[in-house]
This record gives structure tokens, C-alpha cells and sequence, in this order.
């Protein structure tokens, strides 16, 4: 929706390396986070992404490069940048007994300004008739409601969301993707990581791939899926004749396979769809079925690291 | 500086009265031995020669204040590192929140809680034990105080490095429990060979013990100065040991 924006850059990361013990977590990475976008840090589990967000919150000291965010040094200006970011931690637990209204007080408490209304965001998060209900006793998506309100509890400028929907259900995913849209939608800037593609693609303005610990890429999920998957493929039902000479003659076709009138055109570029499309209202071709098939994200990432996001 | 102290020791509070077999162990059952003590040496009592009663009348109430000090210290390892092995630490370390202001409140807690204990256990004890209206229990209980504050200080170091919540409460009680043999309480001093008797003065259960035997048989303040000076020291030395090492995680 909201695209790139040109806004002045929130978080700017640059040659950050992080090792444990011998084992290098993260090199050379580089990117930068814009006012008021939804940035997503995408790669398989164990690529580094947790390592280099905890290293932007001030959680890790890293061992080489620059890391700033909103102008402060994440380790130096610790606790003045505290009182301005929202966090969700990839694996959080409050005390199992404290109530839903509790931690949100307690948690407005911790902070300097005068923080946001509580009740007026567990209402925004659907979670005002759980109030009186102990931790222990939310569901999955009821929790990361919960921890997502104490990450805006203090009205934080960046908010940080790690690995935030991973063990729900679609449901409760979708419900907590819009709530992710609504930062936005005030004004916030969003850092965050996912393994899941879909995700990605439908939350994020921009995305970094990162993987074994270096970022591979940097851009807007359609330029990326542009940039290293231009093939397109539409499949089409048809009994007529002439059909298969005339996809064979269109440009852009790289390939088409035909079987019991089942088509099958391949080709680069966004324009395949088009060109299809003409062909066959200029040839007057009837067709019984039409479809056409996008690469993803998914796709993307298969081609950049040679291997899938599962693996 | 200390944003959300009192919030988060009244939710600990709250917290710890829900879980009720922890609200048991810690308040209930020293009550319990102590009334059992009791009924035990009103029992033998008249007969009883001069050192029992002694045994009775001041060691017994001591050493149910230092289980209940221990038992505190016990409590407060293990519930920090329940916290951080389960992350509520993590998480509250993307706040401004500072590790000394979480250690202040958990210690708040477990004092307030001390002196609840002691004055339940005063309250049910005063038939048995208590018949001695000379035993200043207000003095008592602030002396309470400041030996389980030491002690607690020693709960900290641990707390703030124990990994896991596994081995925190074996180790807080492998660490803490023996002290009490060689703190006077059931053996003097002057029983220990001299090479021993400095290690057993150094450790931080002996002026804890002198304290509370003395202001329990009626001394004043003035003759336990030296013990005072000990406890502030443990103090001091452990609350800035452990600023330095706490982790979050």
C-alpha cells in the first residue's frame, strides 16, 4: 500500500559481524530501516536473523560495524532508546499467575513518558474480555496479542517484532497481520523477521534476505520476485486447432506444452499475461479455463540461495 | 531511577499468593515447626535442666527465623532463575527497567513476606513459647530483617548466575544449609578447634545467629554493633558483586 517511502532512515545497520564462540552468526551486514515502513528480515531458522535484530534492540553487543536507531547508539544510549522501542521477543513468558491487565500496567510503568492508554489497547487487540484471565491461560495468538500490546505500550517510534506469527494458526495469523498494518497505519516504523514467505510478501514494504549469516538482497518483494524470477506461466483450456501455433508465434515465449487441450505457455516478463491475453481475443480463440502462475517470495529464495527456506 | 518499583512487588506479591503450594512452604510451615517445637518443650519443660530450657527458650525460635531467612534466600534463587530461564528476564530487558530495580523489589517481597511469617509465627506461638513477656519482638524483628537482608544479598550472587532453575535450588541450599552447623546456634564457638573457629566467624550465618540469640534474650543494640558491622558487610560486598554480574538471559 504504502510502497517505499523516502523517509530519512530510523535504523541504520552497517558491516555488523557477530560471532559465538567460533561460530559466525552474522558478516558484513548492512541495511537500513525508513521512517514509517514495515521492513522484514527473511531467511530460514539458524540465518542470523534473531542475532542481528538483538544486536539493533541493544540485546547483543556486536563485534564489528555500526548500528544506530533513531540517531542513538543501541549500546551506548541503552536505556534512552528503551523508553522509545517496542519489543516482541521470539520466545517470551511473563509470570505464569499475572493477568492480562497486570502485565499491562506493570509494563506502562517501567517506562518514563506517559505511556498509552492500556485499555484502549487491549481493546484495539481484542483482548479486553480476556483482562482478568492469567498468562497461563491465553491461547498461542492470545499471548503474542499480549506481547505485541507491551510493545506498544510505551507509544514506541520502532517497534520490533520477532518471528511473531510462528506457531498460529492462519487465523489468528491474519488477525495479527492486521494488527501489524494498524502500526503502521500510525505513523510507526516496523523491523521485522520472518521465516515465512507469505508472510513477507504480505506484510512487508521492503525485505532483506538473509542467509548462513550475510544478507543476499535488499528491496520490495515485487522487484525482488521481478529481478530474479521474471518467468511467467499461464496455463489455458482450449479445443481449438490453430491454438498451439499461434502461443508458439507470441514474443516472449520461451516454451509451451500442450496436452488433451491443456496449454501450457512459459515465458519472461510481465507482459506474457498481456501478450497471451491479446492472442487470443485477436484470434478469436475460445478458451474454457485461464490461469496464470507468479512466482513468490518462495521462489525468490530457492533461486538466490539455491536451496529452500525449509531446509 | 527506579520506574516500577512498586508495581512490580505488589504483582509479585500477588503472584506468589497464587501459587499456592509456594505461599504454603514459605509462610505456613515454619509456623508449623516452630508450634511443634513449642508443644515439644512445654512438654518437657518442667522438668527440663537449665541448658534445655535454654535449648528451648532461645535456640529454638533462632533457628526458626534462620529457616525462615534461609527459606527466603531459596525462594528468591529460585524464582529469578525460573524468570530467566523461561525469558520474562529477556523481556523485561527491552525495558528501561534496571537489574537493580528488580532485585530491590524481589527483596522488598521476600522481607515483607519474612515479617509476615514471623508474626504469624509470633501470633500462634505466643501460647507455648512465648510466655516470656521480657522478649522484645519489634527489636527482634528488625534485627530479623537485617540478618535476612544479608543473607539475601548472598541470595543475589547466586540468583544473578545460577543458568538454570534445575540446579538454583540445590546449589542456593548446598551453599547455605550446612552454615548452620557451624554457626553457634547448636554448637558454641568455643568447641571448634582454633584453626576452624575464624572460618566459622567469617561465615555470614555466625553474626546473623549471635544477633538474633542476643536480642532475643533482651541485649541491647550496643553489644551487637560488631555483628551489625558483619551483616552490612555481606551486604555491601554481595549487592555490588552481583550488580556486576546479573545476566538478563
Amino acid at each position: 500500500m504504502n510502497g517505499t517511502r523516502s523517509g530519512r532512515a530510523v535504523i541504520e545497520v552497517s558491516g555488523v559481524r557477530k560471532t559465538y564462540r567460533s561460530v559466525v552468526a552474522v558478516d558484513d551486514v548492512s541495511f537500513e530501516v525508513r521512517d514509517g515502513e514495515i521492513f522484514g528480515l527473511i531467511g530460514p531458522n539458524g540465518a542470523g536473523k534473531t542475532t542481528t535484530m538483538e544486536c539493533v534492540e541493544g540485546l547483543r553487543t556486536p563485534d564489528r560495524g555500526r548500528i544506530s536507531v533513531l540517531g542513538l547508539d543501541p549500546v551506548r544510549d541503552l536505556y534512552a532508546l528503551r523508553n522509545r522501542m517496542g519489543v516482541q521477543l521470539q520466545e517470551a513468558h511473563l509470570q505464569k499467575r499475572i493477568k492480562v491487565w497486570e502485565a499491562v500496567h506493570l509494563w506502562a510503568s517501567l517506562y518514563r513518558k506517559p505511556p498509552s492508554d492500556g485499555d484502549r489497547i487491549l481493546e484495539q487487540l481484542g483482548l479486553v474480555d480476556k483482562r482478568n484471565a492469567w498468562f497461563i491461560k491465553l491461547s498461542g495468538g492470545q499471548k503474542q496479542r499480549l506481547f505485541i500490546a507491551l510493545a506498544l505500550i510505551n507509544d514506541p517510534e520502532v517497534v520490533f517484532l520477532d518471528e511473531l506469527t510462528t506457531g498460529l494458526d492462519p487465523q489468528a495469523r491474519r488477525a495479527i497481520w492486521e494488527l501489524v498494518r494498524g502500526i503502521r497505519e500510525r505513523g510507526k516504523t516496523v523491523f521485522l523477521t520472518t521465516h515465512l514467505m507469505e508472510e513477507a510478501e504480505r506484510l512487508c514494504d521492503r525485505v532483506a534476505i538473509i542467509d548462513h549469516g550475510r544478507i543476499i538482497d535488499i528491496d520490495t518483494p515485487e522487484a525482488l520476485v521481478n529481478k530474479y524470477c521474471p518467468e511467467r506461466t499461464v496455463v489455458l483450456f482450449t479445443d481449438d486447432p490453430g491454438a498451439e501455433v499461434l502461443f508458439r508465434a507470441m514474443p516472449r515465449v520461451a516454451d509451451v506444452t500442450a496436452r488433451d487441450g491443456r496449454f501450457t505457455i512459459r515465458g519472461n516478463g510481465e507482459d506474457l499475461v498481456t501478450s497471451v491475453v491479446w492472442c487470443l481475443s485477436e484470434n478469436r480463440i475460445r478458451v474454457s479455463d485461464f490461469r496464470t502462475i507468479l512466482p513468490n517470495l518462495e521462489d525468490v529464495f530457492i533461486k538466490v540461495t539455491g536451496h529452500s527456506i525449509r531446509d | 531511577m527506579m520506574h516500577g518499583l512498586f508495581h512490580l512487588i505488589w504483582i509479585e506479591i500477588k503472584v506468589f499468593f497464587r501459587e499456592p503450594m509456594g505461599a504454603f512452604g514459605t509462610v505456613i510451615a515454619p509456623v508449623l515447626i516452630l508450634v511443634l517445637f513449642g508443644s515439644i518443650g512445654n512438654a518437657v519443660g518442667p522438668r527440663a535442666q537449665a541448658a534445655a530450657s535454654n535449648f528451648f527458650k532461645v535456640n529454638v525460635p533462632v533457628f526458626v527465623a534462620i529457616l525462615i531467612a534461609l527459606n527466603a534466600v531459596v525462594s528468591l534463587v529460585s524464582i529469578m532463575s525460573i524468570y530467566r530461564e523461561s525469558g520474562i528476564l529477556k523481556r523485561l530487558s527491552t525495558t528501561p527497567l534496571r537489574p537493580h530495580t528488580i532485585l530491590t523489589a524481589h527483596v522488598i517481597v521476600k522481607l515483607l513476606l519474612t515479617s509476615a511469617t514471623l508474626g504469624l509465627t509470633f501470633m500462634f506461638a505466643s501460647g507455648s513459647l512465648l510466655t516470656d513477656s521480657a522478649i522484645p519482638l519489634g527489636r527482634f524483628t528488625l534485627a530479623m530483617l537485617i540478618a535476612t537482608a544479608s543473607i539475601l544479598s548472598i541470595g543475589f550472587v547466586i540468583a544473578s548466575i545460577v543458568p538454570t532453575a534445575r540446579f538454583a535450588q540445590p546449589i542456593t541450599s548446598i551453599l547455605l544449609y550446612p552454615m548452620i552447623a557451624v554457626s553457634g546456634l547448636f554448637v558454641p564457638m568455643t568447641a571448634f578447634s582454633p584453626s576452624f573457629r575464624p572460618i566459622a566467624r567469617a561465615l555470614p550465618l555466625t553474626p546473623a545467629v549471635s544477633l538474633l540469640q542476643g536480642i532475643w534474650k533482651g541485649n541491647p543494640w550496643s553489644m551487637h554493633l560488631g555483628d551489625i558491622g558483619a551483616l552490612a558487610l555481606v551486604f555491601v560486598i554481595c549487592t555490588l558483586l552481583s550488580a556486576k554480574i546479573f545476566r538478563w538471559e
